[in-house]
């Protein structure tokens, strides 16, 4: 009987290590064979999928997703998550649904599974991140949300700052007259006096550039303030504001109302009739008028794409320089710590670029509409 | 299988060619903004060889240019990922 143990320990010890092989090595097939269509984070995904909604928290890094929840609007501001602990501020909803208002806090959706008083806010799907009505039929009015979102929180900080800090620099000039500016004057005043000179005046003209200054200077320093805010990693800044789309549209059709309204008698007859192209052009076929026409229309739009575009590109490359740290990490960690440097290095650099960005489009976006103006403006010279 | 059922297999799944051709779309869009910011730059710098004074304009009218040729390639860019993301 002792001897046959040892014999029979030694066969039965191999034959223990032999068994997690087959295990493993099954599972091996049927993954390759499931195969050509995995992506790498669908496959680390299946093993918390039966966790559902609190498993995606945990599973492998998404760079798509992280950039698109940096760059676009949410009803919520995420400030920062150390661990487990998340400090995340739920912000007011209010909504306009069938002749009534609803005012809640975006924390009664947890996330997008709750749904609160017959609305839902569904995280997946064509409508991903939209209020809707649960169960909507065809017919049923829209829901209009005019809710406090992070972009329109971090737009009323921005002009709060801005109002604080230019009541008190008017304030200021009016205590100190004919005395030497000092301070956040001192700061402005080169700024206000190369919008006036450099803008305002030699596109617009000497004599009518000074109803249009109040615009341009809020046009200017509102887009220059949102820019640098939006590079700062932490509240109030990290708000996407001058890259939401809906932003710059505004500020361009204000400008085209602006040129619309104040274009005189030469400018229309110019659009209409424009001097200097054969008739046969205008006539029969009105081709010129309709070519003038859309160029009316495609210069504020292209305001408009010019500084969005800008603005989330550099958002979209700063924040893929973050998230190699975090793909390389997730392989390897050494190999996480070494690409960090050149990440960090490549960041640095990015901000920079950032930050000469931010004060060229303002720059560009004020300069354009000061030319706009003085284009609808322009008296046709006598010969 | 016919030549027909081989096509239809093939372009039941097109989006994978649909992305190529916006990345694509991205690069030659880059490519033309390139060449044009350069022609910018290269006049800028002969012109302030010629007349050194003339700096502060020629600095300002060359930004207005290439931010003008850059708004152009960034509408390319907007198209291109609205084909990668919608």
């Amino acid at each position: 009987m002792r001897r046959q143990i040892p014999v029979l320990s030694r066969f039965s010890f191999r034959a223990v290590l032999l068994i997690p092989f087959f295990l493993f090595s099954h599972g091996l097939t049927s993954f390759a064979s499931a195969g050509e269509n995995i992506k790498l984070v669908e496959a680390n995904d299946s093993v918390f999928a039966k966790n559902g909604h609190l498993g995606k928290k945990t599973s492998s890094f998404n760079p798509g997703d992280m950039i698109m929840e940096h760059v676009v609007d949410n009803h919520e501001w995420h400030i920062l998550e150390i661990g487990h602990f998340e400090l995340k501020v739920p912000l007011p909803v209010i909504l306009y649904y069938n002749g009534k208002f609803f005012i809640f806090s975006s924390s009664r959706f947890h996330n997008g599974e709750n749904s609160y008083l017959g609305f839902s806010l569904p995280m997946e799907g064509p409508d991903k991140g939209k209020i809707t009505r649960i169960a909507a039929v065809p017919g049923d009015p829209g829901v209009y949300d005019f809710s406090i979102t992070k972009t329109v929180l971090a737009i009323i900080i921005s002009a709060l700052i801005m109002l604080l800090v230019f009541v008190s620099v008017a304030k200021a000039y009016t205590r100190n007259r004919n005395k030497a500016p000092r301070g956040m004057q001192s700061l402005l005043e080169p700024v206000i006096l190369f919008i006036r000179d450099d803008i305002a005046k030699s596109s617009i003209g000497e004599k009518k550039y000074e109803k249009f200054m109040p615009y341009l200077l809020t046009i200017f320093f509102f887009i220059l303030l949102n820019n640098i805010l939006g590079l700062v990693p932490i509240f109030p800044g990290g708000a996407n504001v001058t890259g939401n789309i809906a932003v710059t549209m505004v500020m361009a059709v204000f400008t085209f109302i602006l040129t619309t309204v104040n274009g005189n008698k030469h400018y229309w007859v110019d659009i209409v009739n424009t001097p200097g192209v054969p008739w046969w052009l205008k006539l029969p076929v009105p081709l010129m008028p309709v070519i003038e026409i859309i160029g009316i229309i495609t210069k504020p739009v292209v305001l408009m794409i010019r500084l969005f575009a800008n603005m989330t590109a550099g958002h979209i490359i700063a924040l893929g320089f973050v998230s190699l740290i975090f793909i390389f990490g997730a392989m390897n960690v050494a190999l996480g710590y070494g690409v960090s440097v050149v990440s960090v290095a490549f960041m640095i650099f990015m901000n920079l670029l950032e930050l000469l960005v931010a004060f060229i489009q303002a720059y560009v976006f004020t300069l354009l509409s000061a030319l706009y103006f003085g284009l609808a403006m322009t008296e046709p010279e006598h010969h | 299988m016919t030549l027909l059922a081989i096509i239809l297999q093939v372009a039941a799944n097109l989006v994978p060619i649909a992305k190529m051709g916006a990345g694509l779309g991205a690069g030659i869009a880059v490519i033309g903004a390139g060449i044009g910011i350069g022609k910018i730059g290269s006049s800028a710098l002969e012109s302030i060889a010629r007349q050194p004074e003339a700096v502060g304009d020629i600095r300002s009218n060359m930004i207005i240019a290439a931010a003008l040729v850059e708004g152009v390639a960034f509408a390319a860019i907007v198209v291109c990922l609205l084909i990668l993301f919608i």
